[in-house]
């Protein structure tokens, strides 16, 4: 049979042609055109039309600052945003010169060598240095800038004022208060989750861990150690796990939840509490409770004491396959001013990232105090380190958890076990 | 006619076409899948952030060493064994009820069932989680379970997984089953029920002998199938239920690939099904070309 010489010919060109997988040729691109089309996306909101008129207007002066330039604006739906992003790092020819993107994504963006260094740049801008230093750390990757803080998002205490009225319960200032009133409402009213929680919604547990100065890695710049096991962060783990139980929000429904899960429940009228962002605000606005609630910081550990909250939010950052790099900077600048953050908070409630615009806004619009309090207490941030896409992505956390949770490990090998993944993940990404 | 006369190509000439398209939608990529499998491939590597490295069999040391990786291999085999074994009970039993009842109820039954069969299994899986929902499925309040949580237990969320599977694919084996039911003589059955066979009696010793060659083209296919099974496990237990405890392997494979971008470490899980599955598709073939010889 002639056919076996001629498969190994066959296949031995594939394997001389081919002897690796293809991988796309993302390096910086040279050019720097000044005239000529950019293409940004941006995510596309719930009610995104209030968002699009500041963009339309900023684009509008800057297109008419810039002869012969065209902005090309793109609004990507944000559940397929990861795929978006990760086609267009493979594909530069098909990529946006500027685009919008989560913040806790930063590093691992620069890791896929997607995201352009604007650390000269950002630092020639007159504005940057109002920006917060919670923010700049989340465009910060290695001492080095690769983006500009669009928004900030923090989480505090949701409550229902009818039902602490009619129960005759005070605000709590303490964790273990929070707990203690949480158990107290459902007692009082068993059809209502206490404190709403749930064993996915990671940002509302890391409060619980850093409050009791528990840390989720320590370590800088590139080399980090996952701190999840130490004492303090078992015991963070668990007063938020203690939770889950029959007597606050029951493990059996409440151990698979996620954030918007728990602001479901919430804003439908299921809860006495929930622990929710300032971007929460809109989607409780439209609920049942409407009108019938309040919010107020997290309380930490010590009375009167604020818990350390994640600092979440959106960055604008400029790719590095651009070829537009002066163009593609400047508006970048343009998307993330102070005068575009004022209006973007006046239209979509997103919290400015500088310190006096976020000090304005909340003189005009008293729900962003309790917000504004706890980002002026001090936030966290997660660990800036590219493992950190891999260590959410691959539900490391709400995994330790769900596994309290639900009975299947105790705390200490729980914490361990996730301490050993978050470890490898660290190492891997070197 | 001499079939010499002919060059020996001629033969691979008329497969050509049919052979391109096969190579190049059925090889390549698991070609493409081997290969990756054996490098360092994550999106730093994809999108050119860093360099591709070879691993060599690195991906496959790094998943055998993972507990859980064989943790999720056993729940895969017995979960697959049982939806089997289930499938086949309900589809076997539907398909002799078939032959035994008149023209409106069969029909009934036939559309009941094609209608399972034609729902697209996303569908299908949210509609059951909804049936079985804690705070508004109907299937809690007619039992009396007040709000229990389907998908809260490892084993009742495989259950109700496994209900849904054996719902959109017992309709395959009931049709298949029935239509080798109407080739089997009626007089055997008839000498069968004179002699006073009960209807156990007949399906064990008359009609599962002389269905034996379906029955095992069944078996394999829904052992491929629900070996396979994802998008029930994703839809119904949120990506892998609670801690991962209703993950299979698809699903595994899913969440390393994509959920996490370790595309070497998923393609490496791909290979590894891949290969359990052509062993069983080995018997699968060999049994086909048994059944061949019989007829």
């Amino acid at each position: 049979m002639k056919l076996a010489p001629r498969l190994a010919v066959l296949l031995t060109a594939l394997a001389v042609t081919a002897c690796a997988p293809q991988t796309s040729n993302n390096s910086s691109s040279d050019k720097d055109e000044k005239t000529g089309t950019l293409r940004v996306w941006l995510f596309q909101e719930v009610g995104n039309k209030p968002k699009e008129k500041v963009v339309d207007s900023v684009v509008a002066a800057f297109e008419k600052a810039h002869k012969d330039t065209k902005v090309d604006i793109e609004y990507i739906p944000i559940d397929t945003r990861a795929q978006r992003v990760k086609a267009a790092f493979n594909d530069p020819d098909s990529a946006p010169d500027v685009m919008e993107y989560g913040n806790t994504d930063t590093a691992g963006y620069v890791k896929d060598g997607g995201l352009l260094d604007v650390t000269k740049e950002f630092g020639d801008w007159s504005e940057a240095k109002d920006t917060d230093p919670t923010a700049k750390q989340s465009v910060t990757v290695d001492d080095k800038i690769y983006g500009a803080p669009f928004y900030v998002g923090v989480r505090a205490l949701y409550y229902r004022t009818d039902v602490f009225k009619e129960l005759g319960l005070e605000v709590p200032k303490t964790m273990a208060e929070l707990a203690e009133t949480a158990r107290k409402i459902r007692a009082a009213k068993p059809e209502l989750y206490g404190l709403v929680v749930g064993g996915a919604y990671t940002y509302g547990a890391m409060p619980f861990i850093w409050a009791n100065g528990g840390e989720l890695a320590t370590g800088k710049g590139g080399s980090y150690a996952s701190a999840i096991d130490s004492a303090a962060a078992q015991k963070g783990i668990k007063a938020y796990t203690s939770l889950f139980s029959d007597d606050n929000c029951p493990a059996a429904k409440c151990a698979g939840m996620g954030g918007n899960d728990t602001i479901t429940a919430f804003a439908a009228g299921k809860s006495g509490m929930a622990i929710g962002g300032d971007f929460s605000h809109t989607a409780v606005e439209a609920g049942k409770v409407k009108g019938k609630y309040a919010v107020v910081p997290l309380p930490g550990v010590a009375s009167g004491s604020i818990a350390p909250a994640f600092a979440g939010g959106n960055n604008i950052g400029v790719l590095k396959s651009t070829s537009h790099r002066t163009l593609a900077v400047e508006l970048m600048e343009q998307l993330t001013s102070k005068k575009t953050q004022a209006s973007m908070f006046d239209a979509m409630g997103f919290l400015p990232t500088f310190a006096d615009v976020r000090q304005q806004a909340a003189a005009e619009e008293p729900y962003v105090k309790p917000f504004a309090q706890t980002l002026a207490a001090g936030t966290k941030f997660v660990p800036a380190s590219p493992a950190w896409a891999q260590i959410d992505s691959s539900l490391v956390l709400p995994t330790m958890f769900q596994e309290v949770i639900s009975g299947k490990k105790d705390v200490a090998g729980a914490s361990k076990e996730a301490a050993t993944k978050m470890n490898d993940a660290f190492g891997s990404v070197g | 006619m001499n079939p010499r006369t002919k060059p020996a190509w001629t033969p691979w000439l008329y497969l050509a076409p049919a052979l391109v398209v096969l190579g190049g939608l059925l090889l390549y990529p698991i070609y493409q899948l081997g290969l990756i499998s054996f490098f360092q491939y994550t999106q730093a590597q994809v999108s050119g952030g860093e360099p591709t490295t070879f691993e060599g069999f690195g991906n496959y040391t790094e998943l055998f060493g993972d507990p859980q990786f064989w943790q999720v291999l056993l729940a895969t085999v017995v979960f697959a064994a049982a939806c089997v074994v289930s499938t086949l009970a309900v589809g076997c039993a539907l398909a002799v009820l078939l032959t035994r009842v008149r023209a409106v109820p069969r029909l009934a039954l036939m559309l009941a069932a094609l209608g399972a069969w034609a729902t697209p299994a996303v569908t299908g899986s949210t509609v059951w989680l909804l049936l079985f929902d804690p705070d508004f499925g109907p299937v809690n309040r007619m039992l009396g379970l007040g709000d229990y949580s389907w998908t809260y237990g490892r084993l009742s969320a495989f259950f109700l997984v496994l209900l849904e599977v054996v719902w959109c694919s017992f309709p395959f084996v009931m049709v298949t089953v029935y239509a080798g039911i109407q080739a089997v003589p009626a007089e055997v059955l008839e000498a069968a029920s004179l002699d006073g066979a009960s209807q156990w009696r007949i399906w064990r010793s008359v009609l599962a002998p002389m269905l034996r060659p379906i029955l095992v083209v069944v078996t394999i296919q829904s052992v491929i199938w629900d070996f396979k099974v994802f998008t029930q496990i994703y839809v119904m237990t949120n990506g892998g239920g609670i801690a991962g405890q209703n993950l299979v392997l698809n699903v595994y494979a899913y969440q390393k690939a994509f959920a996490s971008s370790q595309y070497s470490l998923g393609s490496a899980i791909g290979i590894v099904m891949l290969l359990i599955l052509l062993a069983v598709t080995l018997v699968y073939l060999r049994l086909l070309r048994r059944q061949g010889e019989e007829l």
